[in-house]
C-alpha cells in the first residue's frame, strides 16, 4: 500500500505559543485514522497546515509523493484533499444543492477521473446530499438549517469534492446515537471505495469503532500512535484525558 | 433563459427605444438617458467585484477617470480614431489599473482592498491634476464632430447609442456571470472566502478576474464622456458623486442580480433628474439647491443598506 | 547650502508638528479600527464636524476653539454610541460588515460632507485666538503657535487616552474586547457595552481633532477625503492596535509631507500620504509595530 500523506517535522507557532512540535505522520492510502486529543492540542491546527490553510513553519508535507508546502489551500484541494472545517462554514447565500456545486465545479471537474458533466450535476449535488440525509432541503438556504444538519452539510461539501484524503473535523458533535451510526456508516463506505479519512472527534464510541489506527496529540506533540485498543490503554495518554 | 434569448430581446427592447426616441427627436431624452445608461454601466460594473463577490470598490472615480483621460488623450493624439475604439483602449486601461489595484492588495483583508482604491482615487486625481497635457485643474476642451456618424444627426445621439450598445453588452455579461462556473466561485468569495478556497475556488485569481473585469466596465462608463460634455477638468470628473451612485444604485436596486443596478439607475437616476427639473420647487416653496438632489441619494442608500440589505430585487424575490 | 538647510530644518521641525496633530486625528481609528476592527471611514466627517462646530462657537460666541471642543466632548460621545449601536444591530450581528458596514460609513461620510456644504457652503472657515499667528523663536527654528498648542493637545490627548487603555478596568477591558471577546464574556463583562463606549471614545476624539484641525488650516468640507488616506496610512505604517507604532508613524507622515510641500509645492501633498498607503499595504501590512 503507498504512503497517501506524508507529515514529517511539522511545527507551528502563534507568537510565543507552540501549537505543533515536530509532528510526523504517514497515512497509507485507504487507511481509516483516527485523531483525537484534549482540547487545545492542536488537531484542528494539524488539519489547517496539511490543508494549506495555515502555513507551518518548519516540516514538510507530502501528498501522494508530490511536496505541497508551497501550494495554496485550494490546489491541495484540487490534489485530492478536503476537510470540513469544526464550526460549519457555509455559503450562505447559496442553496444546499449550490453548496455542494462550488467544490464540484472548482475542484472534482478539474481532474479528468472525477469529472461530472454540466447537465449530470444537480443530480450529483442530489446523490450528496441523500447520503447525510438533507435531499429533501436541497433548495433551502444554509440558515434554514439546525447545527447538526449544517455540519452534515459540511461533511457532503468535503465529500462533493471527490477527495483522495477526506478529513473530517468534529463531523459527530451533537448527534444522536442513530445519527452517529448513520454517518459512520457512510464513512466507511466511502473509505471502502478507496476514499482515505482521517476522522477528528471527541466521541470515542465513534472513534474507536471507525479508527484502524489511533493518533493521539497532546499540547501540540504526538503521543500515541498505533492500534486502538493498545493507545487507549497507553498510561500516557490516560494521563491526558483524566489528569494526574 | 438563455445568454442568447437575453441578448436577443435586451436589443430588440433596445432597438424600438431609440427609434421610438430618434422620430420624437426631444434632444432632452437622449441626454437624460445618457446620464441614465452611463449609470447603468458604472453600477453594473461596479457590482461585478461588489455585489456578486463582495469586494467594496471605492475608487470608483479612478476608473470612470481613466476611461474619461484616455478619450482625452487619444483625441489630442489620435483623432482619427473612431470613438467605440477609443473606448476599448480606455476600458482595457481601466482593467489593467484593476489588476494592478487587485495586485498589490487582494491578498489581505477586503477591507484593505476598499482603501486601497480610495487612496487610488485620490493618488490618480493629484496625478492628473498636475498633468498639463490633459488640461489637469485647469480642464480640456474636446469638441465633438459636428454630426453623428453612422446615423446622422446630432452628435448626443450617437452617443446614447454608443452607451445604449454597452448597456446591453455589460448587462448580458453580467447575467451570464450569475449562473456560470465562475459566478459560483465569485458568490463562494463573497460568502466564506477560507471556505471557498478550502473547496477549491482559486480564490486570488478569481478576484483579479472581478477587479479587472469591474475596473474595465467602470472605465467604458467614463469614455464618452469628454465628447458628451465637451469640457472635462480634474475637479469635475472625480466628484464623489459618481462614486456614490455607482454604490447607490445597486445598493438599493439589489446586490445579486444583473437586474439591481438597473433598477438602481433607472430609479435613482430618473428620481435625481425629476428633482432638477420638476416643479416641486414652486410646489413647495423653497429652493432645493442641486446638492441637495445628491444628498438625498446618499440618504437613500445608507437607508436601504440599514433596512433593506437585499435591495429593491430582494424585496420582490419569493423566499426559497 | 545654509539656506536649504534652514529650510530643511524647519520643514522637519513643522511635520514633527504636524505629525503630533495627524496621531490625534488617528487615534480615533486606532480605536475603532485598530481595537474594535470597525472600519469607519467616516471619522474624516466627524472631525469636520469638530471644526465647524469649533467654527461657530468661536464667530459667534469668541469662544476658544479648544474649550469649545471640550464641551462638545459628550455630545460627540454619546454620538458615538448612537453611530455604534445603530451599527451593531444593522451590520456586526448580522455578520454584514464586509460590503454593507463598510458602504453605510462611506454613505456617512458623504452625506455629512454634502449636508456641511449645504449649510456652511463651499467656502473656506477658520477661527481666531489670540496664540495665532504669532510664533516662539529659538534663533534657529521657529514654532509657529498655530502648529504647536495643536500638537501639545493632541499629544495630551494620545497620552491621555494611551494612559487610560493602560491603566483602568475599563480602559483594559476594551484591550480585551479586541482580543478575546469570549474571555470578556466569561468575566461577565458585556462586550457590546464595552466596544459601546469605546467607539464613543473614537468619536469624542474627533471633537478635539476637530478644533486642533481649524487651528492649524481653514477648513471647508471636502478636506475630509484627503485625511482619510492620511489616517488610514498611520494607523496601517503604524500596526493596528499599538499606540505609539501610530505616533511614529504619524510623525514619519508628518515630516515626508512636509518635505515634499516645501521642496516641491503642496498640489502633491495630498498624493503622499495615499501612495504611502498603498506602499505599505503591499510590503509590509503588519505595519512598523504592528501585531
Amino acid at each position: 500500500m503507498s504512503t497517501l500523506l506524508e507529515v514529517s517535522g511539522m511545527g507551528k507557532r502563534f507568537g510565543g505559543f507552540v501549537a505543533l512540535d515536530l509532528i510526523d505522520l504517514n497515512l497509507p492510502e485507504g487507511q481509516r485514522l483516527g485523531l483525537i486529543g484534549p482540547n487545545g492540542s492542536g488537531k484542528s491546527t494539524f488539519v489547517n497546515c496539511v490543508c494549506g490553510t495555515l502555513r507551518n513553519e518548519t516540516g514538510q508535507v507530502r501528498f501522494a509523493g508530490q511536496r505541497v508546502d508551497a501550494l495554496s489551500a485550494h490546489e491541495r484541494t484540487r490534489l485530492g484533499m478536503a476537510r470540513s472545517f469544526q464550526l460549519p462554514r457555509p455559503f450562505a447565500s447559496l442553496s444546499l444543492a449550490e453548496n455542494l456545486r462550488v467544490p464540484i465545479l472548482y475542484a472534482a471537474n478539474t481532474r479528468a477521473e472525477s469529472r461530472i458533466a454540466q447537465a449530470a450535476i444537480p443530480a450529483r449535488c442530489q446523490e450528496m446530499l441523500s447520503l447525510v440525509g438533507l435531499a429533501d432541503k436541497a433548495e433551502r438556504l444554509p440558515s434554514d438549517l439546525t447545527q447538526i444538519e449544517m455540519r452534515k452539510l459540511e461533511l457532503a461539501r468535503a465529500m462533493a469534492s471527490s477527495p483522495r484524503l477526506l478529513i473530517a473535523d468534529e463531523s459527530l458533535a451533537g448527534l444522536s446515537h442513530a445519527e452517529v451510526d448513520e454517518i459512520l456508516a457512510l464513512l466507511i463506505r466511502l473509505n471502502e471505495q478507496g476514499i482515505t479519512v482521517i476522522m477528528i472527534e471527541h466521541i470515542m464510541r465513534a472513534v474507536l469503532a471507525f479508527s484502524q489506527r489511533l493518533v493521539v496529540l497532546v499540547a501540540g506533540r504526538k503521543v500515541a500512535d498505533g492500534d486502538p485498543k493498545d493507545v487507549v490503554r497507553d498510561p500516557e495518554v490516560v494521563r491526558a484525558y483524566l489528569g494526574e | 433563459m438563455r445568454n442568447a434569448a437575453f441578448a436577443l430581446i435586451l436589443t430588440a427592447v433596445a432597438a424600438v427605444l431609440f427609434i421610438a426616441l430618434r422620430w420624437v427627436n426631444y434632444s432632452y431624452a437622449f441626454v437624460a438617458g445618457y446620464a441614465v445608461l452611463q449609470f447603468l454601466v458604472l453600477g453594473t460594473g461596479w457590482n461585478i467585484l461588489g455585489g456578486y463577490t463582495g469586494y467594496v470598490n471605492f475608487g470608483v472615480t479612478a476608473f470612470f477617470a481613466i476611461g474619461a483621460y484616455t478619450t482625452v488623450v487619444l483625441h489630442k493624439a489620435a483623432p482619427f480614431l473612431p470613438l467605440p475604439v477609443m473606448m476599448l483602449i480606455g476600458g482595457t486601461i481601466a482593467a489593467l489599473a484593476g489588476l494592478g489595484t487587485g495586485y498589490l492588495t487582494l491578498r489581505l483583508r477586503g477591507v484593505f482592498f476598499s482603501i486601497a482604491t480610495l487612496a487610488l482615487a485620490v493618488v490618480l486625481q493629484t496625478l492628473i491634476t498636475n498633468w498639463d497635457f490633459v488640461g489637469g485643474a485647469r480642464g480640456a476642451y474636446v469638441i465633438p464632430p459636428r454630426t453623428a456618424p453612422l446615423i446622422g444627426g446630432d452628435y448626443k445621439q450617437y452617443l446614447f447609442l454608443i452607451m445604449l450598445i454597452t448597456s446591453i453588452v455589460v448587462l448580458v455579461v453580467a447575467r451570464a456571470l450569475e449562473r456560470s462556473t465562475l459566478g459560483y466561485g465569485f458568490a463562494a468569495i463573497r460568502d466564506d472566502e477560507a471556505a471557498a478556497e478550502a473547496t477549491g475556488v482559486p480564490t486570488l485569481r478569481l478576484k483579479l478576474i472581478a477587479t479587472s473585469l469591474s475596473g474595465g466596465f467602470m472605465g467604458l462608463a467614463g469614455a464618452p464622456m469628454p465628447y458628451f460634455m465637451g469640457y472635462l477638468n480634474s475637479t469635475s470628473t472625480f466628484d464623489l458623486n459618481y462614486a456614490v451612485n455607482a454604490l447607490a444604485m445597486p445598493l438599493i436596486g439589489g446586490t445579486s442580480s444583473w437586474a439591481g443596478p438597473v433598477i438602481g439607475a433607472a430609479l435613482v437616476g430618473g428620481l435625481q433628474e425629476w428633482l432638477r427639473v420638476s416643479n416641486l420647487q414652486e410646489w413647495l416653496h423653497i429652493s432645493i439647491p442641486s446638492e441637495a438632489n445628491v444628498l438625498i441619494v446618499g440618504v437613500l442608500m445608507v437607508t436601504f443598506v440599514i433596512a433593506a440589505p437585499q435591495g429593491i430585487v430582494g424585496l420582490f424575490r419569493k423566499k426559497r | 547650502m545654509d539656506v536649504s538647510l534652514d529650510l530643511l530644518l524647519n520643514a522637519i521641525i513643522s511635520g514633527l508638528l504636524l505629525g503630533g496633530f495627524y496621531a490625534a486625528v488617528s487615534v480615533g481609528v486606532g480605536i475603532s479600527f485598530g481595537l474594535l476592527d470597525v472600519v469607519n471611514i467616516a471619522h474624516p466627517a466627524f472631525i469636520l464636524l469638530g471644526s465647524y462646530i469649533a467654527n461657530q462657537a468661536n464667530t459667534r460666541w469668541g469662544v476658544d476653539p479648544i474649550l469649545a471642543a471640550v464641551i462638545a466632548l459628550p455630545g460627540f460621545y454619546a454620538l458615538g454610541t448612537a453611530v455604534y449601536q445603530l451599527y451593531y444591530v444593522a451590520f456586526e450581528r448580522r455578520d454584514d460588515q464586509a460590503l454593507r458596514g463598510l458602504s453605510f460609513f462611506f454613505g456617512l461620510l458623504f452625506i455629512v460632507e454634502v449636508a456641511l456644504i449645504l449649510v456652511f457652503g463651499v467656502d473656506h472657515q477658520s477661527v481666531e485666538a489670540p496664540y495665532i499667528g504669532k510664533s516662539l523663536d529659538l534663533g534657529l527654528v521657529q514654532l509657529p503657535f498655530r502648529l504647536l498648542v495643536p500638537f501639545l493637545v493632541a499629544m495630551a490627548m494620545v497620552i491621555g487616552l494611551q494612559m487610560f487603555l493602560s491603566r483602568s478596568f475599563l480602559g483594559r477591558a476594551i484591550q480585551a474586547v479586541a482580543q478575546d471577546q469570549l474571555a470578556l464574556r466569561l468575566m461577565a463583562a458585556d462586550p457590546v457595552r464595552i466596544k459601546r463606549i469605546a467607539f464613543g471614545l473614537s468619536i469624542a476624539t474627533a471633537s478635539l481633532a476637530g478644533a486642533v484641525l481649524i487651528i492649524i488650516q481653514p477648513v471647508e468640507p471636502s478636506i475630509g477625503r484627503e485625511y482619510i488616506g492620511r489616517i488610514f496610512a498611520i494607523c496601517v505604517l503604524g500596526g493596528l492596535g499599538s499606540f505609539p507604532g501610530m505616533v511614529i508613524a504619524a510623525m514619519t507622515l508628518g515630516i515626508v509631507e512636509s518635505i515634499t510641500a516645501t521642496f516641491f509645492g503642496p498640489s502633491w501633498a495630498p498624493a503622499v500620504a495615499f501612495t504611502v498607503l498603498l506602499a505599505t499595504l503591499a510590503v509590509r501590512p503588519a505595519g512598523i509595530l504592528g501585531r
